[in-house]
């Protein structure tokens, strides 16, 4: 018997193939998300405060990446000096905008972060113009994934991204600020009370949230090129993240983001991925209809 | 009115006035507590005791009035500055950081004041020597603990602050019965650290026996001070500021 094919049999080693291709896409994607995730979930955890200016700060990131990667031309001192510059940012808008609105309502903290974000985006506009930046990719080696040629700089990016996650996660687990974040995510009066001293931490978280988004806004500028608009798809999603994965909780946010970014890639394999993006959509309000506290958290006692 | 050898007292609530929103809550606190002294604090509810608390803690910044710790001025300072100088705070909800361990609990007042290795092993030993259970649940999560455990697990970690004096507020409340004289245990192993005690409790009795003075509030006032001896939970004096 000659071993043809039939025409099912490859149309479905096809899709297999394709749909590997999207699970590894959907993870690359997902790890980038989870970091931008991580730093929204940590600051909204701890100050309650939902902040929109995350997307900018991602945004702003990317663009000290490409002024530092234009002087300097190394790749990875953009990423440093950019996770560096923007958390020194983001300290002093908590300390301006935030820090006085201490115990206030959380419409004000909602309304002075969109404030801070249009004003961000306004600047970048105003500095770079219109037209995107591109951050070159520090190497740009090829592997073959079946019929793809698929970067090696992706597959770094989710590394590096988990490396980033992971190293947030052991600081949380064991330092005293980590203690402390914890605390007084859990009960800020009983923390101030345990001699915490609250106010410099939240700064310091601000710094940290800030600073991740900026790292991920470096990383994944050379997929996407670097323009003052591009964090406000970010934040959007981050914000899915955040909700889907419980406010506030660290690793149901990381569990959402490859969840929804794989959903999303999967969808993608019949729809067009502008139109995949209702996906993520559709799983957050389904999220809010059946479990509101989050789809990666445990059942509340 | 302080006892001991020290002249001024360890705190000082000299005529303190607060306010929650519009409504005027303490009008005109004054009270003493002395170095290593167990004094109470009884009142029906809601006649300010806690707010009294919280005002000595800074977690409610008075209007008028002073508190002052050793002769220092302390009314307008952050919670944690406040902590820092020397005062532990164990709230009426305990408020155990639920998902932290024990030991993180307890880590909450141990990191970050320049507090050497060895007193910080010095300090937990003390602990887990006075309440072993906490030793055995150290890596349990604070809110897995029964609630006689988590007001021992509370007053621990007010302990890591190396506190000249303890806030204790109702201690027994929502614990059995059998739970009480655990508490009785902790208030024994204060006096003994010399830690002064300033407690707010509903069970008269033992009030009076732990404290060596009681204050009676009445609408957000101080309206009489006592030997805690020379009362007893019948006194008429007991009636007329907490009887029904």
């Amino acid at each position: 018997m000659p071993t043809t094919r039939s025409f099912t049999s490859i149309w479905e080693y096809d899709l297999l193939e394709q749909i590997l291709i999207q699970t590894i896409n959907g993870i690359v994607v997902g790890m980038i998300l989870a970091l931008v995730a991580s730093g929204l979930t940590l600051i909204f955890g701890i100050m309650d405060v939902v902040n929109f200016a995350h997307g900018e700060l991602f945004m702003l990131g990317a663009y000290v990446g490409v002024v530092t990667l234009a002087a300097t031309g190394n790749f990875w001192l953009a990423l440093i000096v950019a996770t560096l510059v923007v958390a020194a940012l983001g300290a002093a808008i908590h300390v301006t905008t935030l820090r006085p609105l201490l115990g206030r309502d959380p419409l004000n903290t909602i309304l002075v972060t969109f404030g801070v974000s249009l004003v961000l985006q306004n600047y970048a506009l105003w500095q770079f113009g219109p037209v995107a930046r591109k951050i070159n990719e520090p190497f740009v080696g090829h592997f073959n994934l079946f019929y793809l040629e698929y970067p090696w700089y992706r597959l770094m990016i989710a590394l590096l991204s988990a490396a980033i996650i992971g190293a947030l996660w052991l600081f949380l687990k064991y330092s005293t600020y980590g203690v402390w974040i914890r605390a007084t995510t859990q009960d800020r009066v009983m923390a101030q009370a345990m001699g915490i001293p609250v106010p410099r931490l939240l700064t310091l978280v601000f710094a940290i949230g800030s600073g991740m988004a900026a790292a991920s806004g470096v990383l994944f500028g050379p997929l996407v090129g670097v323009n003052h608009a591009m964090g406000l798809d970010w934040v959007l999603k981050a914000f899915i993240v955040v909700v889907v994965g419980g406010m506030g909780n660290l690793v149901g946010s990381i569990a959402a983001a490859i969840f929804i970014s794989l959903t999303e890639s999967y969808a993608s394999l019949w729809v067009s991925p502008s139109q995949a993006i209702i996906v993520s959509f559709v799983v957050l309000i389904l999220t809010l209809l059946l479990r509101p506290t989050g789809l990666f958290v445990p059942t509340p006692k | 009115m302080s006892t001991g050898a020290h002249t001024e007292p360890l705190v000082r609530v000299e005529d303190i006035h607060t306010y929650y929103g519009k409504s005027h809550i303490l009008h005109g606190v004054s009270l003493e507590v002395g170095h290593g002294e167990i004094v109470g604090l009884l009142g029906r509810n809601g006649v300010g005791k806690s707010t009294t608390l919280k005002a000595i803690m800074g977690l409610v910044h008075p209007t008028r009035g002073e508190v002052l710790l050793e002769s220092q001025s302390v009314g307008h300072l952050p919670a944690h500055r406040v902590a820092r100088l020397g005062i532990g705070y164990v709230p009426e909800d305990r408020r155990i950081f639920r998902l932290l361990t024990v030991s993180e609990n307890l880590r909450t007042g141990l990191d970050g004041r320049g507090v050497s290795e060895a007193r910080k092993k010095e300090l937990l030993d003390m602990v887990f020597d006075y309440f072993p259970v906490l030793a055995e649940r150290r890596s349990q999560a604070g809110g897995t603990l029964s609630g006689g455990e988590q007001q021992m697990l509370a007053i621990a970690r007010a302990m890591m602050l190396e506190p000249k004096i303890i806030l204790l507020d109702e201690p027994t409340e929502g614990l059995m019965p059998r739970m009480v004289s655990q508490i009785r245990h902790i208030i024994h192993v204060l006096r003994r650290e010399g830690v002064a005690v300033l407690l707010v409790e509903q069970n008269v009795p033992l009030t009076l026996e732990a404290s060596e003075r009681v204050y009676f509030m009445e609408k957000g006032q101080v309206r009489h001070q006592a030997v805690a001896s020379e009362l007893h939970a019948d006194h008429e004096v007991v009636h007329k500021y907490l009887g029904v």
